[in-house]
């Protein structure tokens, strides 16, 4: 049996507390994830998915439960502590990489992640071979622009090294918030490709939000189902194998009525 | 006379160009317009003619104008980050407030003189030159240590996680950078930085006024202004030099004004036109488009 890295128990989240908006986004959440686990996450528009990556990231604090990483509470640590061991990719292009600094200074932005950083000369040069061979692995010109300004590039490359960043330092847990959504059917598929031989070879532990379901069933060993702030799915291994696009469809069709 | 002129501008410039790169760290990089400026530049020239009065050494006077420079950028920050009071409000908080405290500094008078004090521009190495090559020399040291300092720190990991919290805070944070204390350190710095210029052009004029404050943002924002459109697209450190010579010709910009007649007290008048001007160059570039004139002329009305 291996042992949860991540584990949610019973968790709530509020937003707008103590006014007339208060909603509660995740109503007593559980979800035990494991390492080297890829799981692919389904829920319509509202159902939570992204607030459960904000409550795991610490954009969100929690009204009740617990958040645990490697069996220690973390839901008292601020988002920039919790960045030691997770990173994230945003679905906007926009929000990944900062537009005015080159490809290679943002590279080397990632390579602190989660890190203190001094008043020490940053050695740009010394890591621009490395950066080079890292961004022709991703296939779409990116290792030609190394001394582009991000905000030149197209939302392609710009996505891919937002994903190069985020696993350039290896994270404990990654989050992927619909990541290809915002490119166009080739790139997108190209992108999702190139994750999932990173994810495998790296031996990532992986939550991805995603739209398609194909996508959903082709990648990762576990599929999970988010609906009203709860998990009201959870497939993996064998089982997540043999699920089909039909049995998914008379799944959420279920959970409507 | 006309060459004396010429020399004292390169001076004023070069003094005056501190507060272009102290401005230059937030306006630029953090992409916020910090107006505590306002109330930091004439505390720093408070502060050291007031501590030159008192017998302290013009160097650790002009440290001492720093040091008041930080605290003000300080109190801003943590009114911005902590306080979450926008920075614009934050900042003319601080510079209200900053005016009380010189009129205190400067034990309630409003005017302050350094008469027979010492002062940098008297130190042996700058004494001797030539009339107004005083404060070309002192502001070029000065000018030349704060750029190579500036540089070095943009290129530290420390300062390129500053530069990325201007430039995309969200990822900042998400790549484990403390925001926050990069807002409130660059403010620290930026202050600090014209603190220094305050104590500078104080010694140069030989006195500290509570009003010398009025306007200085313009000026800073001149310098940096004029810099980039007068050299256009440049690396950061490039830019950091074009900030310099922006100060420089701005200061030529006014000696012109000056000879044609108008006097000093429409300068204010004429820094915030010479600035709008710039600031609408793409604007103007647009508008004078030759190329999409001529289009225009030959492009049927459709």
């Amino acid at each position: 049996m291996t042992k949860p890295i991540l584990e949610l128990k019973h968790v709530v989240t509020k937003v707008n507390r103590n006014t007339p908006e208060e909603l509660t986004l995740l109503k007593d959440l559980n979800l035990s994830i494991n390492e080297g686990d890829f799981i692919t996450i389904l829920g319509s528009n509202g159902a939570g998915k992204s607030t459960l990556f904000n409550t795991i990231a610490g954009n969100l604090t929690i009204d009740s439960g617990d958040i645990l990483l490697r069996g220690e509470s973390i839901a008292n640590e601020s988002e920039e502590r919790r960045t030691r061991f997770l990173s994230r990719v945003f679905q906007d292009p926009k929000l990944g990489t900062a537009p005015r600094m080159t490809v290679a200074e943002n590279l080397l932005l990632a390579t602190k992640r989660g890190e203190h950083r001094h008043l020490t000369p940053r050695h740009l040069k010394q890591h621009m071979a490395e950066f080079k061979e890292m961004t022709s692995g991703m296939g779409n010109g990116l290792n030609e622009r190394l001394t582009t300004p991000t905000g030149s590039l197209s939302g392609g490359q710009r996505q891919a090294l937002s994903f190069l960043m985020a696993t350039l330092k290896k994270p404990d847990i990654l989050l992927l918030d619909e990541h290809t959504a915002a490119l166009d059917p080739k790139t997108s598929q190209e992108l999702m490709t190139a994750t999932n031989e990173r994810i495998i070879a790296q031996n990532l532990t992986c939550l991805m939000i995603t739209h398609h379901l194909d996508d959903a069933l082709k990648y990762g060993n576990r599929l999970v189902v988010i609906s009203d702030g709860k998990i009201t799915y959870d497939v993996s291994g064998d089982e997540k194998q043999q699920l089909t696009q039909e049995k998914l469809y008379s799944f959420f069709s279920d959970l409507q009525e | 006379m006309t060459f004396g002129l010429g020399v004292s501008a390169i001076g004023q410039g070069l003094l005056w160009a501190t507060l272009g790169l102290g401005l230059f760290l937030t306006f630029r990089i953090l992409d916020f317009p910090d107006m505590t400026v306002e109330g930091t530049f004439p505390m720093g020239a408070a502060a050291c003619v007031a501590a030159i009065n008192n017998g302290i050494s013009p160097i650790w006077a002009t440290l001492i104008a720093i040091g008041v420079g930080m605290l003000c950028g300080l109190a801003t920050g943590l009114l911005y980050t902590k306080g979450r009071i926008p920075i614009l409000l934050a900042g003319i908080l601080v510079m209200t407030a900053a005016y009380s405290v010189n009129l205190r500094i400067m034990h309630g008078r409003s005017n302050l003189t350094l008469l027979d004090k010492p002062s940098l521009l008297k130190l042996p190495i700058f004494a001797h030159a030539p009339m107004y090559f005083d404060s070309v020399f002192l502001g070029f040291t000065v000018i030349v240590i704060l750029t190579l300092v500036l540089i070095y720190f943009l290129q530290t990991d420390l300062g390129q996680a500053f530069i990325a919290t201007g430039d995309n805070e969200k990822m900042a944070r998400s790549l484990g950078i403390k925001t926050d204390n990069m807002k409130i350190m660059g403010l620290m710095v930026s202050n600090g930085v014209i603190g220094l210029g305050g104590a500078l052009v104080a010694q140069n004029d030989g006195y500290a006024d509570v009003n010398m404050g009025i306007g200085v943002i313009v000026i800073a924002l001149a310098s940096i202004i004029i810099g980039e459109v007068a050299f256009g697209e440049l690396t950061m450190n490039q830019r950091l030099v074009a900030v310099t010579l922006g100060s420089i010709l701005y200061r030529f910009v006014l000696l012109v004004v000056l000879k044609l007649g108008f006097n000093t007290n429409d300068l204010k008048l004429f820094s915030s036109v010479v600035l709008a001007l710039c600031m609408m160059v793409p604007v103007f570039r647009d508008m004078f488009n030759l190329k999409r004139v001529w289009k225009r002329g030959i492009s049927t009305h459709d």
